[in-house]
């Protein structure tokens, strides 16, 4: 069996592997769910019903997927420049005390003021915080994996020290969480009576935003030419480290978002559980969507409804959370092949 | 007539709407070396592919000692005795030679045991065929010529009976190719078979006794060489009768570009300059002879602007340069035709619009305010198709799809589009048929007569001296005196090139 390149793949080749790898995925996802004492069907079916059977549900799983919008759109603009920036947590939070140290009384502004600062500067300490391993990079070629990876770590032990000290809560009885943001610093919701905010709307946007970008500005063709080949980047007299460097801002930035609508718009506070992995759940859903802005949107409410899902699933059907986990494995694993398969047809011998 | 050890029958292979092969027939007899000729994108190396295994025939049938070896796996072929060197080697850069050799031949629990077996074996094939090797170098650290050796000792040591070359002079030194032609002719001797795939007509003439001749995917004929000559079958290949393109004489017009003592520090990959000065006038071409890796890639990136002078300046129109960089060379309207077009010349996965913008990307007209005008990009990219003749689906076909000689046509129209002052063609023809060849020389004697500066970089001697006004030879990091036109003979030129001339000049010059 062997794989021969297509050179123009027709347009079932290449929406047909990707849909089958989803069907697949359920398959894989039945299986397990038998194997742990379920009804396979049932299981399906209360995780579907979880994630969008009811307005809450629906609600709830939207909610979940904007922080991973932000950190999905943060990996598939760095990955698209060849820049492997693992560290979308610490960015993260880097973003949520940004919003804290702001919203929580130190600025006496109106909404319309407060906010904007808020996401201006929430951004730029995530876009600074990413331009530290970039610089090790392009100027001493310091492996950017290692470093963004380690700043995670390094960010959770600050967050803590910070909520153990300097900004814990002086009403908070004792438990290491900051002050409530003011009402001013938070984030509206998007319809009046729906527990959904305006987190969501901006993600809308920036994923937008990041497609324009990429498509049609000197600076996005810039990004995916250094990602493509930066020698023949570099030869054709474009500045290759300050691309990287500018990627590097723009990629810091919407993971810092990601934190800031978390604290602003859903929690109100920060905590040491603000993020259940989304920087990590990130690099999952920019490697689903191909790396495509739009299709970080569609991939992080797939990833964002098994969660939610599989959360509502294991309360009724008594199936463990994990299997969330395993499908969306399955999930990246099998994509990763059908794009394979959209590219390559297999040879029987 | 020898005994058959390879048959083609009738090979059909499309590729959507492009017809790669038609219904080819070959015979391969035993020890004897046919030449596949054809130029870029007839189709010799998709039928080569197919013999081997790598494509899947959409009909007819290989044979090989008159067994039918079962479409698209190459394992049944290499188990048949056909090995294949490729133009671009497959060689793991990291491991010794011998590793190499014997990677993939043994399963991997038995590795330890039949290392010394190995070399034995690998020591046996090397003296066999004059292939001097030494095992245990990293090939990272051999030059082209010997890795293609490590490439060939690889199909022998696989036990090859027939030997499938595509394009092997094409990165060779003359001499380096003199001694393939050797150890070939050495092998057929022995027994072997060799298809030899290549459109360098007097090495064809020089090595097979018979040629196949393809175009346009069809097999236009089979000529025994010493019943033919190179014009029959250079008219053969391209359809037509084709000539050298004349070089006419011209007077220079004033120096553009000029190197004063410029040395510069020795990159990983190139050999630094040693107070060099040449100088370049409007309106002529001048040529840098040489053996690759002698400096010659320093003077390219110099003009291209990748490196600067650690001593001595570098003059554009009589003032010297201070801010010096690939951008600044591209504004100062060098047109500049890299060495490695795969890896500085295009970005494989960007399609042909992407690619012929990559040096204007931020110039109007193809940007404004940041925003890059994909339909005048578009406009762009197709003027440079239909006058630069590329072969091509359209402009959004992705360019790692082209020919290489298609890849060139639009790396040349990219940058001769706005007449520019100095061309910096750096092995502009390395890999190229004779029409692709005489087109990009074509080019380039056009933009001569139309006042251009031309820096000509070539191992082809034959090259240089055809189109060049004056020339000048690299050697260790030197450059020699320029050399008018007609006034210097091949022989004098192999003096400077082996570094002798350099010496003699040293003492003449000494107190």
């Amino acid at each position: 069996m062997r794989l021969e390149a297509i050179p123009n793949p027709s347009l079932s080749r290449r929406f047909l592997p990707p849909i089958l790898a989803l069907i697949a995925t359920v398959f894989v996802a039945s299986f397990l769910a038998m194997v742990a004492g379920g009804n396979p069907f049932a299981v399906l079916g209360l995780i579907i019903k979880g994630a969008v059977g009811s307005k809450f549900a629906l609600l709830e799983t939207l909610n979940r997927a904007t922080p991973l919008i932000f950190t999905g759109l943060a990996v598939a603009v760095a990955f698209r420049a060849k820049l492997w920036n693992i560290g979308a947590e610490a960015q993260l939070y880097s973003g949520a005390i940004v919003a804290v140290l702001m919203g929580t009384g130190a600025l006496a502004w109106s909404s319309p003021a407060l906010i904007p600062a808020m996401i201006i500067c929430s951004m730029s300490a995530g876009a600074l915080l990413l331009l530290i391993p970039t610089l090790l990079k392009t100027r001493l070629g310091v492996d950017e994996v290692v470093t963004t990876l380690l700043l995670n770590f390094i960010f959770l032990l600050l967050v803590s020290l910070l909520l153990e000290g300097p900004l814990k809560d002086p009403m908070g009885m004792g438990w290491p969480k900051s002050a409530r943001l003011l009402a001013e610093a938070r984030l509206p919701r998007i319809v009046d009576g729906l527990r959904l905010h305006w987190g969501f709307g901006i993600a809308l946007i920036a994923a937008f935003v990041i497609w324009i970008v990429n498509t049609k500005t000197t600076f996005g063709y810039a990004m995916r030419a250094v990602g493509y080949n930066a020698e023949a980047a570099r030869y054709a007299g474009m500045p290759v480290n300050l691309i990287m460097m500018q990627t590097a801002l723009l990629s810091g930035g919407l993971a810092a978002l990601a934190g800031f609508s978390e604290v602003a718009g859903l929690k109100g506070t920060l905590t040491l559980d603000l993020s259940p992995g989304f920087g990590y759940s990130g690099i999952i859903v920019a490697m689903l969507a191909l790396l495509h802005p739009l299709g970080v949107v569609v991939a992080a409410l797939f990833v964002a409804g098994v969660f939610v899902g599989a959360d509502s699933m294991s309360r009724a059907a008594g199936v463990p959370t994990y299997l969330a986990d395993i499908m969306l494995a399955t999930a990246l694993l099998l994509m990763v092949v059908a794009v394979l398969l959209t590219k390559f047809r297999i040879m029987r011998d | 007539m020898g005994e058959v050890v390879l048959r083609l029958e009738g090979i059909t292979k499309n590729f959507g709407a492009l017809k790669a092969n038609e219904n080819v027939s070959l015979n391969l007899e035993k020890g004897e070396v046919l030449a596949l000729l054809g130029e870029n994108g007839a189709g010799k190396t998709t039928l080569m592919n197919i013999l081997f295994g790598q494509y899947t025939a959409d009909s007819g049938r290989v044979e090989v000692f008159g067994k039918t070896l079962p479409p698209g796996m190459a394992r049944a072929a290499l188990d048949a005795g056909v090995g294949m060197v490729h133009q671009h080697f497959t060689l793991a850069h990291n491991l010794s030679v011998l590793e190499n050799v014997i990677l993939g031949t043994s399963s991997l629990w038995s590795w330890k045991l039949q290392y010394k077996q190995a070399r034995q074996q690998l020591l046996e094939l090397a003296n066999r065929y004059h292939l001097k090797i030494n095992p245990d170098a990293k090939v990272s650290a051999l030059s082209v010529g010997e890795r293609q050796r490590v490439e060939i000792l690889k199909a022998l040591f696989r036990q090859a009976k027939i030997l499938i070359l595509d394009e092997p002079t094409a990165v060779l030194t003359p001499q380096e190719t003199e001694s393939l032609f050797k150890t070939l002719t050495e092998a057929t001797e022995q027994g072997l078979s060799i298809i030899f795939i290549s459109h360098k007509l007097h090495e064809v003439m020089k090595i097979a006794q018979k040629v196949a001749i393809l175009r346009h995917g069809k097999l236009i004929a089979t000529k025994e060489t010493r019943e033919t000559s190179p014009n029959e079958l250079a008219a053969l290949m391209v359809g037509n009768p084709i000539r050298p393109p004349a070089v006419t004489e011209r007077d220079s017009g004033p120096v553009v570009m000029e190197l004063l003592n410029v040395s510069t520090e020795s990159q990983h990959h190139s050999k630094g300059l040693k107070n060099v000065s040449m100088r370049l006038c409007s309106g002529e071409i001048v040529g840098l002879a040489g053996v690759s890796g002698n400096g010659q890639t320093s003077i390219a990136d110099l003009v291209a602007g990748l490196i600067t002078p650690s001593q001595g300046k570098l003059h554009l129109d009589g003032k010297p340069i201070d801010q010096w960089s690939p951008r600044q060379s591209v504004l100062s309207g060098i047109a500049r035709i890299p060495e490695d077009r795969h890896h500085a010349g295009t970005i494989a996965d960007f399609s042909l619009t992407e690619n012929s913008i990559i040096e204007r990307y931020r110039d109007q007209p193809f940007a404004r305010h940041g925003w890059v005008n994909w339909q005048a990009a578009e406009g762009f990219t197709q003027e440079l198709i239909r006058q630069y003749d590329v072969r091509c689906p359209g402009p959004d076909t992705r360019i790692r799809l082209l020919s290489g000689g298609n890849m060139q046509k639009l790396i040349l129209g990219r940058v001769l589009q706005n007449d520019p002052r100095v061309i910096l063609a750096h092995q502009p023809s390395r890999g190229l048929d004779i029409g692709a060849v005489h087109y990009v020389h074509k080019k380039l004697l056009e933009a001569r007569q139309k006042g251009a500066t031309i820096l000509l970089i070539s191992e082809d001697l034959d090259e240089i001296l055809q189109l060049s006004d004056i020339i000048h030879v690299a050697s260790a990091g030197r450059v020699s005196p320029p050399f008018q036109r007609g006034k210097v003979t091949p022989t004098e030129l192999g003096g400077w090139m082996s570094g002798a001339a350099f010496a003699k000049q040293e003492t003449l010059h000494a107190p």
